[in-house]
């Protein structure tokens, strides 16, 4: 047994064989050969890296051909590193000393040195751990290990092991064939936990290196609560988690007859629970567990889980498909809320130094109006079905607010003139996520129908953390004081305006700060539909006035640790079934 | 026959630090002569006649690194290595009509 530590992104406990994946979503097992077949083994490494070194030196002269010597070049440089003197001593001494399956030696070797170029900090060598990656790839086909998609030869549901996987990678999951994940990298937050709480998949991220450790195929168990991966559990051990799952189904049939109660504190004060969804079948869990309607409608899967643009007519299917399956229930869709970075369709921006504050979400769409106008376009088709309303993410300046705002009228005449069926008075709102959009919130409430707070991004701009990296994300706590005063000078401004606030991050979600939440003030929250009856049970478990109690007490803390202590030990006394055992 | 290596700091001078074309250059000289050619830093080493060894130096404008050639054409390979660090790699005409 053996017991690994990382941040928890998405609840459950998963238990289950294990399979490795790596990024390119194939794995290389770590294989032994007998000492008799160790110089066949390394003529197979021999004749693969020359085959590779024929591919290359094609490539370099074709390309240069038709783009010039430097384009050639890369392919030039390339050749340079396939034919390194050191690289090939030591696949050599992994082939001839460690025994090692040529494959697993290219794998190891290569990942080491993309690794370590990676780890430099300067994004002119970081990206030639791409050229390393390509060349381990292709040496890796030639010896035949690459072919083998480890997932489609899955005969029972297993627990996923991988060094990274992108939103995307995650979004393709399987189901049926996988029941939790765990990475060595990444970060609370990012989109990759949002993607497995979407997925309902129990998911540990940020462990740091253990893959090495994993035997493909035995037990493992991954705790989406505590962030725990533990290898070849003990009987004890096995058993104890075995108990919890049981505990857990039953409570979660006991809340689920929540479902059709209103969400009420115990002294009748209605707060409005909603769901934030990702995909379109999300919406079925959404319906079944209550919800008074969709929160937050991402629309990045859209862009990430397919190959080349979407068009106006996938985004109008999309947006159709949970408008009519939400049966008049309000629908807030968020446009596109990604990267440049992460906008693989197209080359948006060149090399962002510093993508988090770079060419991303509402600033994207408006710099690419031919993008953002078939959004906007479906979203008012897709209203004519439904309650639907339009949010702008990431707004930071009244300039963009106004500018989005007047993309909506255009694209409303163009489809009035055209004749299409849309509708053209949605409510108009924006994400309240950035730290100015707080302080010109006086300004920007005279032109918006609603807000959004988005905690996740305004944790991250307040403090300046990175959410996905993981030297600092311990640093990134949505408790902290400095959030909570924001937090509450937005639902200030917005109850002396009158006009609609709800929170939709990820701290809605968590019952405790849930309750902190309406006691600061706030009526709306938005939370994934896994924590729909969650959250419910602990509004019905309280008070107006226990709430208020709370938030005056926690805003009188100095630190997010402080708060969520005195959180968590609120919530267990007010709601002991909803404590994590 | 030189048993001792030769060693010199060299400064790396070309904007960029020793990316992918410095670095190929830099393989290309080393690997002219028999002499081992190795370049330091902060404890790390890295041969010259490695590309991947190289490049997991990291290192940017104005890092020292420490030079040093053993074999029996070191003399020679060490002179014309630094004339490489000297020249910026040829990389600095660009830079400096910027």
């Amino acid at each position: 047994m053996e017991q690994f530590h990382g941040i928890p992104v998405s609840p459950g406990v998963a238990i289950g064989p294990a399979v490795v994946l790596d990024d390119q979503g194939y794995s290389i097992p770590r294989c032994h050969v007998a000492l008799a077949d160790v110089a066949a083994e390394h003529d197979r490494l021999v004749a693969a890296v020359a085959a590779v070194a024929r591919t290359l030196e094609t490539n370099r002269e074709s390309t240069s051909r038709r783009l010039g010597d430097s384009t050639g070049s890369i392919f030039a440089a390339q050749l340079q590193m396939l034919h390194d003197p050191r690289l090939t001593a030591e696949l050599q001494r992994k082939i001839t000393g460690s025994q090692h399956t040529a494959d697993y030696a290219v794998s190891q070797v290569m990942h080491s040195y993309a690794s370590a170029l990676r780890r430099l900090n300067n994004p002119l060598l970081a990206e030639r751990a791409q050229d390393v990656l390509d060349i381990e790839k292709q040496l890796l086909q030639q010896l035949g290990a690459v072919t083998h998609r480890p997932l489609d030869s899955l005969v029972e549901p297993s627990v996923a092991f991988s060094h990274n996987l992108t939103p995307s990678e995650t979004a393709g999951l399987d189901r049926t064939k996988v029941i939790g994940f765990a990475t060595e990298t990444g970060g609370p937050g990012g989109h990759t936990a949002i993607v497995a709480k979407g997925l309902e998949l129990p998911a540990v991220v940020g462990i740091g290196p253990f893959l090495d450790r994993v035997v493909v195929g035995t037990r493992v168990i991954v705790d989406g609560d505590r962030g725990i991966v533990i290898l070849d559990p003990d009987q004890a051990t096995l058993d104890e988690y075995e108990r919890g799952l049981l505990r857990r189904r039953e409570l979660l049939a006991r809340l689920d007859q929540l479902a059709d109660l209103p969400s009420q504190t115990a002294d009748g004060v209605a707060i409005e629970l909603s769901a934030n969804i990702e995909f379109p079948h999300e919406v079925a869990a959404c319906l079944s567990r209550g919800a008074d309607g969709i929160g937050l409608y991402r629309t990045e899967f859209l862009y990430l889980s397919r190959e080349d643009e979407p068009t106006e007519q996938d985004h109008y299917e999309a947006y159709s498909e949970v408008v009519r399956a939400m049966q008049g229930r309000p629908v807030i869709i968020r446009t596109l809320d990604l990267g440049a970075d992460k906008m693989g369709h197209r080359p948006l921006a060149e090399y962002e130094h510093n993508p988090c504050l770079g060419l991303r979400s509402i600033r994207l769409s408006l710099k690419n109006q031919d993008l953002f106008r078939p959004q906007l376009r479906a979203v008012l088709r897709a209203a004519i079905h439904g309650d639907v309303r339009l949010m702008f993410p990431m707004i930071t300046t009244l300039g963009e607010l106004r500018q989005a705002r007047m993309l909506v009228n255009v694209v409303a005449e163009d489809l009035e003139e055209e004749g299409v069926g849309c509708r053209t008075d949605i409510p108009i709102g924006m994400m309240v996520e950035v730290p100015s959009a707080v302080l010109m919130l006086d300004r920007f409430i005279r032109e918006v129908d609603f807000l959004s707070v988005g905690t996740n991004d305004l944790v991250q701009y307040t403090l300046a953390v990175d959410r996905s990296n993981e030297y600092v994300a311990d640093l990134y706590q949505s408790s902290d004081p400095a959030v909570l005063r924001l937090i509450l000078r937005a639902v200030e401004i917005a109850d002396a305006h009158h006009v609609p606030l709800s929170v939709c991050g990820e701290m809605s979600s968590n019952p405790a700060r849930a309750l902190l939440l309406i006691g600061l003030g706030v009526r709306r929250l938005s939370v994934p539909p896994q924590a729909l009856t969650k959250v419910k049970k602990a509004i019905r478990s309280v008070t107006i006035g226990q709430c208020r109690e709370i938030a005056e007490r926690v805003m009188t803390f100095e630190a997010a640790g402080e708060v969520d202590m005195y959180l968590m030990d609120r919530l267990s006394d007010l709601a002991p079934e909803l404590i994590p055992t | 026959m030189n048993s001792r290596p030769l060693q010199r700091t060299v400064v790396v001078r070309n904007p960029q630090g020793l990316h992918l074309r410095p670095a190929d250059l830099l393989v290309k000289q080393a690997s002219r002569y028999d002499a081992e050619v190795m370049l330091g830093r902060e404890g790390q080493m890295a041969d010259c006649k490695s590309i991947l060894s190289i490049l997991t130096l990291g290192a940017s404008q104005g890092t020292e690194l420490h030079l040093t050639a053993e074999g029996a054409d070191a003399a020679e390979a060490i002179a014309s290595i630094a004339e490489l660090f000297d020249h910026g790699f040829y990389e600095l005409e660009g830079a400096e009509s910027e």
